[in-house]
């Protein structure tokens, strides 16, 4: 009956936002989080920002060793994930459809993928710490890891999507399988690919910024040094020098895009 | 029963035929096979059309041919050797004699008319230059010659996601003569194809097929262009062969042998031709 419906779909609603409600109220409850507190403080923070948070003289003379540190950790995205998109393409025509060697291959490699791409950037990094301690390899390697799960899964995608029927045709001519992936599969899937491969080196740069602050290494390291010594000046230089570079890369990339697709 | 040549022109092949097909099954799965003990022989240079019901098995019978599809039992002998046994690297110089056409063109869109025609050389190069796509001068002068043969030497530079159908398959076409092989397999080469293009094509496939002496075994639905470019028709029904005999040979009651439920339209079809 439509009205058992309506009611069932009334009844649905009321459990679930008595839930969220009962969890907001418990979590506040057990923090003893002050919500109104919460909300003036933002207030508060804007009014300190443009007090404290804007670079000054003093910060612009930094400026260049901001821009080295910042160099510093584009440069280190760029390659480890450029790195692991080489990996990535090789993992994904051993998991594609169209292109593994055999069921058992996918298998494998998906799951490989999914396990690197579940594991958050952060936990990378705190436990390639326990091996690498606070270096630069660290940030390296734990950029490269998360880039490799996520690129193998979408260049498995890409493949998969990507309408090769052309691999039949080649197979007939009897092209052997090298051939048909350098001759027909990349040719078709490589600007979707190479799409990803942007769209991941703007993630990491953004990323790189966290992880530093955890690795104490680049850009991040070198704002969390400004900060916890009370220098708000050259802090605010080093968000305002991160912004820029981030919308830079942003726009080139979708330059690139926009010629390659 | 087809050594007799149609050709007078032609010497008689010494030997055996080109292609021969014997009690070839081949089952998907649990159920009524695909294709169920089919045998005939196909001459060199010869022009067959199978044609038949969607579903019939026709496209599982051109694919087992190459074993594109893995046969479950039969045998296929092409040029004297036996298909089924040939390891990896002669299953590969078996494929590069034999080309194959499809009713999706199967390019690679993104890619040039030449560069898609150059295709065809691939089956014949060792890895390393497959995998490089190192094509020597003479196979480029012969993909350009290739492609002026097919009238497309205005677009030997453009990609072929820009082609209209009629002209990828063409290219198509292009790409199994670069193979320069002795039969080409044609799966439904004209079925996306509206009636100038699919005409312009059959003319094309038939003028090669008797130049080059290519044979060709072509999947095709519509009866009345099986008749006027075959020299031979194979009439298959649930995987069986029910008809293997020249055009003229096509009476409206094997039509309705081979089509079933489905030959009265056809029939009508095939009497407004001959009335036309
Ligand atoms: N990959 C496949 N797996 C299972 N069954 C298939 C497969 N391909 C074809 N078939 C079945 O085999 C039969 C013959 O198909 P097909 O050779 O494509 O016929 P046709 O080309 O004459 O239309 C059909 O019943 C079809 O459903
Ligand atoms: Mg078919």
């Amino acid at each position: 009956m439509p009205a058992d419906i309506f009611v069932r779909r009334f009844n649905n609603g009321l459990v679930f936002f008595l839930s969220v409600a009962a969890l907001t109220a418990g979590s506040i409850l057990i923090t003893q989080y002050d919500v109104v507190a919460g909300f003036t403080s933002i207030a508060k923070a804007f009014a300190w920002g443009a007090r404290n948070f804007y670079p000054d003289h003093h910060a612009m003379a930094r400026l260049p060793e901001i821009l080295r540190k910042l160099w510093q950790t584009v440069l280190m995205s760029i390659a480890a994930t450029t790195v692991a998109a080489i990996f990535a393409a090789f993992m994904a025509m051993l998991g594609s459809r169209t292109t593994r060697f055999n069921a058992l291959s996918s298998i494998l490699v998906r799951g490989l993928a999914s396990v690197f791409r579940n594991i958050p950037l952060v936990a990378w990094a705190m436990i390639l710490m326990l091996a690498f301690s606070q270096s630069l390899v660290t940030g390296y390697l734990a950029l490269f890891f998360g880039s490799f799960g996520f690129l193998t899964r979408a260049f498995i995608e890409t493949v998969d999507e990507a309408s090769l029927d052309a691999v039949e045709a080649l197979r007939a001519t009897g092209a052997g399988y090298f051939a048909i992936i350098f001759q027909a599969v990349l040719p078709s899937c490589l600007p979707q690919m190479v799409s990803w491969l942007l769209f991941m080196i703007d993630t990491n740069i953004r990323d790189a910024t966290l992880v530093g602050l955890l690795t104490g290494t680049g850009i991040g390291f070198t704002f969390d040094l400004y900060y916890k010594s009370f220098h708000f000046h050259e802090a605010s230089l080093v968000v305002i020098m991160i912004v820029i570079t981030i919308i830079v890369i942003e726009m080139f990339s979708n330059y690139v895009r926009r010629i390659i697709l | 029963m087809t050594q007799v040549s149609q050709f007078p022109g032609r010497p008689l092949l010494s030997g055996r035929p080109l292609l021969e097909v014997s009690q070839l099954v081949k089952r998907y799965d649990a159920g009524k096979p695909a294709l169920d003990g089919i045998s005939f022989s196909i001459r060199k240079g010869e022009f067959v059309s199978v044609i038949g019901p969607s579903g019939a098995g026709k496209s599982t019978l051109l694919r087992c041919i190459n074993r594109m599809i893995e046969a479950t039992s039969g045998e296929v002998s092409f040029e004297g050797a036996s298909v089924g046994l040939l390891d990896r690297k002669n299953l590969k110089r078996l494929r590069s004699k034999i080309g194959m056409i499809f009713q999706h063109y199967n390019l690679v869109e993104r890619l040039t008319v030449i560069e898609n025609v150059l295709h065809g050389r691939l089956g014949a190069k060792s890895t390393l230059a497959g995998a490089a796509g190192h094509y020597s001068r003479e196979e480029k002068r012969q993909a350009t010659e290739v492609i002026a043969m097919l009238g497309l030497s205005d677009h030997l530079y453009q990609r072929c996601d820009r082609l209209s159908g009629g002209q990828k398959q063409r290219v198509g076409i292009a790409r199994a003569l670069l193979q320069d092989p002795r039969m080409i397999l044609c799966d439904e080469p004209i079925a996306s194809l509206d009636p100038n293009a699919s005409r312009n094509i059959m003319e094309q496939l038939k003028r090669f097929s008797q130049e080059m002496d290519i044979a060709l075994i072509v999947n095709l639905h519509q009866v009345n262009v099986a008749c006027k470019y075959s020299d031979r028709i194979l009439g298959v029904n649930a995987g069986r062969l029910v008809f293997d005999g020249r055009p003229e040979e096509l009476t409206p009651e094997k039509i309705s042998q081979i089509y079933g439920a489905e030959s009265r339209s056809l029939t009508a079809e095939l009497g407004e031709q001959y009335a036309s």
